[in-house]
């Protein structure tokens, strides 16, 4: 008798605990960034929590080279997560298309953002916004302050001074000049091309004719940077063919590289591993007094995944990443992901503070093959990767280049046709 | 009426079961997606249009032609280096006078074992220009000069990473030769130091021969594991395949096409068609080898 109720007061009591586990939602993040798993774990996940109790939030990030096409296969198979993290333009764009992608309009947090903040993950009539931006990225190079002062050194402002520098870096033989290889292709095309490019097409205004089709991938503006990065090859380390981008980011935070042709997402883990001053400088300009463009990329946002059985919870955590709150938490715990809301976030890490001045003195843009143009196939963007490379390595010239982009381009294009 | 034996079905069962699922279904439904293709959110059939567009299409056709060469040359680096080296691994250890046999024979196999992903890395490490050991042993030496990138340059990518998998799977010719050697009687190499041939004469014209079925074995698996390969070029160089594609075989070819690539969407129609173009092409290699090859090798009776 005495076994029984025991044994019926413990079947009672894990009734109890189940129940009151059920009450709690959970809701899964899908994203790459496994870079911030600690982030969201330690910093942003327990302030939604202990705002809203009775949700709770995990991050479960993939390797970001794998993101899109284990993400794409998880929906398909209906095993994604409530919450997608959404790569900016065609990618988010079709799988809105798809169904998989909630409209978000209607969230009242969506009045917090601007127009050009929401552009990266709306339809291309802009009336459905489907994911909640967070972030954008600045290109620029940050350098070794320290390299720069033992050599003494001035920050380049035009295209001369900056080939000068450089000069001056090669002449010393202290420091390998620049950081970068083309071993993995993209930083070629990210922090090369698209980096110094807006100052040859002059940001918007270029990359926006170039998708009305009024420029041609073989109009000066957009070879001659091809001609720049040319230059480039001479000043990067021994077998820069063969570096991979670890490899740059470990020869540049361990002191042997004086300049690394960046984005701003580099802060966070340059700040952890590198042991001298870092200063950061934007592209350079052709001539002094030149309005400068940079690249302000949109490059991350948060979407509902359509078929998530946790709406509700999944809108109350949508509207919390549209607050004030979270772009405080988010730009000061990454520094380096700016903020795209209209709130005006102070900046604590002085390199980040430097890349988001920029704002302020030069005309933003974005990368000028992510919107529209690659959609097709030949996919423009990829194939900037394997021109930028073949620029820096002198196997092709920049005529050839803006050549064999065109047509690949106009080959699907309608505009370019 | 003949009796069904059970136990025979029951056994076959779960294997039966298991390939048919693992193997047989999704084989044939991959063929059958390579015919559809995607219009407007719907999957509609397009009969063979994949393929036109695959092997019509400029810009398809020189990314497949490109692909197929490369895998033809990294099968030919296979079969130049990797089984003559094995055979001739064998060869040295099966010879009764040879000290630690065992040991050796386990270092030269030990490499099959290790994951792609730890071989593609270890190697990629070895070779870098700035951490690797490879320049520093090199310049002992005094051949520094003789560095290169190899991994970063268009025209050594290939040949370096053929001959990186060479050190990994020169164990299994090795292996299979080794057995075949053994189980070759005394009494037929003794025979024949009766009639003078003896040493290198001895391998030439007896041994050798007699492991040829052997051979053809290992040709056609290196054929057939060479056109499915697609791990340590993705390990080592990534789904582009760089430096320009230079390293692309079909496998990273039909990867990247089948699930996307940085802004590239996924298109699993066209990806299908690869696969399926794989699979003929490995098909025909294979058929050549069994009804070409295969009948007209001499066997002996030993």
């Amino acid at each position: 008798m005495k076994t029984r109720n025991a044994l019926l007061a413990l079947m009672a009591s894990t009734c109890l605990a189940g129940a009151a586990a059920a009450q709690d939602t959970t809701i899964t993040i899908e994203s790459w960034r496994n870079d911030d798993l600690a982030l969201w774990q330690e910093k942003i996940i327990p302030a939604f929590e202990a705002a809203n109790p009775g949700i709770k939030v995990k991050f479960t990030p993939s390797a970001p080279a794998e993101y899109n096409a284990v993400l794409n296969s998880k929906l398909d198979a209906g095993s994604a997560g409530d919450l997608i993290t959404c790569r900016p333009f065609d990618a988010s764009l079709a799988l809105y298309e798809a169904g998989h992608l909630v409209d978000l309009s209607d969230l009242a947090a969506m009045a917090n953002f601007s127009d050009v903040a929401k552009s990266a993950w709306q339809t291309d009539d802009g009336s459905a916004t489907f994911c909640v931006p967070m972030a954008s990225v600045i290109h620029g190079f940050i350098y070794n302050k320290d390299a720069f002062a033992e050599l003494g050194l001035e920050v380049p402002e035009t295209e001369d001074e900056f080939f000068a520098v450089l000069d001056a870096i090669k002449e010393d033989g202290t420091y390998i000049p620049m950081a970068m290889g083309t071993n993995d292709q993209w930083e070629a095309a990210t922090m090369g091309y698209n980096n110094i490019g807006p100052n040859y097409w002059k940001g918007e205004e270029g990359r926006l004719a170039l998708i009305k089709g009024e420029q041609k991938l073989t109009d000066e503006a957009w070879v001659a940077p091809y001609a720049t990065l040319a230059r480039w090859g001479a000043y990067l380390g021994d077998g820069y063919e063969a570096q991979t981008y670890p490899d740059s980011q470990n020869l540049f935070t361990l002191g042997r590289a004086a300049i690394y042709p960046a984005g701003s997402w580099e802060i966070t883990g340059f700040n952890a591993l590198a042991a001298f001053e870092m200063g950061a400088f934007k592209p350079p300009v052709k001539n002094a007094g030149d309005t400068c463009y940079i690249s302000d990329h949109t490059d991350i946002a948060i979407g509902l995944n359509a078929a998530s059985p946790n709406m509700e919870a999944a809108k109350t955590f949508l509207e919390w990443v549209g607050s004030e709150e979270f772009a405080n938490i988010y730009a000061n715990a990454l520094p380096g992901f700016f903020s795209l809301s209209n709130f005006d976030v102070p900046m604590e890490d002085p390199l980040a503070q430097e890349f988001v001045s920029w704002r302020s003195e030069c005309e933003s843009t974005i990368r000028s093959t992510y919107q529209i143009l690659s959609r097709g196939t030949p996919n423009l963007e990829n194939e900037t990767w394997g021109a930028s490379v073949a620029a820096i390595k002198g196997t092709a010239t920049p005529e050839e280049l803006g050549q064999k982009l065109q047509e690949g381009l106009a080959s699907w294009y309608a505009p370019q046709q | 009426m003949p009796r069904i034996r059970w136990h025979i079905v029951v056994f076959l069962a779960p294997a039966v079961l298991v390939y048919t699922a693992v193997m047989i279904f999704p084989l044939f439904n991959t063929l059958r997606l390579a015919l559809y293709s995607e219009v407007d959110q719907a999957r509609v059939f397009v009969g063979l249009q994949n393929f036109r567009t695959l092997f019509g299409d400029p810009i398809w056709s020189e990314a497949f032609w490109n692909a197929l060469g490369n895998n033809f040359w990294f099968f030919l680096i296979h079969m130049l280096v990797q089984n003559p080296i094995g055979i001739a691994l064998a060869a040295i250890l099966s010879h009764p006078r040879l000290r630690f046999a065992a040991l050796y024979r386990s270092a030269i196999f030990i490499p099959t074992i290790l994951s792609f992903v730890i071989v593609g890395f270890a190697w990629k490490l070895i070779l870098s220009p700035i951490w690797g050991i490879a320049p520093s042993m090199l310049d002992a030496v005094g051949l520094k000069s003789l560095f290169a990138p190899w991994l970063g340059k268009e025209e050594y990518a290939l040949t370096t990473l053929a001959l990186i998998s060479v050190w990994q799977f020169v164990g299994i010719p090795m292996m299979l030769i080794y057995a075949a050697l053994l189980s070759i009687p005394e009494e037929i190499l003794e025979a024949g130091e009766i009639d003078g041939i003896t040493g290198m004469a001895a391998f030439w014209k007896i041994k050798l021969p007699l492991i040829l079925p052997s051979i053809g074995i290992i040709s056609i698996l290196t054929f057939v594991g060479n056109f499915n390969a697609f791990d340590l070029i993705y390990a080592a160089q990534g789904a582009l395949a760089g430096p320009d594609f230079s390293t692309d075989i079909l496998g990273t070819f039909m990867y990247r096409t089948f699930f996307g690539f940085q802004l590239q969407l996924g298109d699993p129609h066209m990806g299908s068609a690869i696969a399926g173009a794989m699979f003929a092409i490995i098909l025909v290699g294979v058929c050549i080898y069994l009804f070409g090859i295969q009948t007209r090798l001499r066997r002996y009776q030993l």
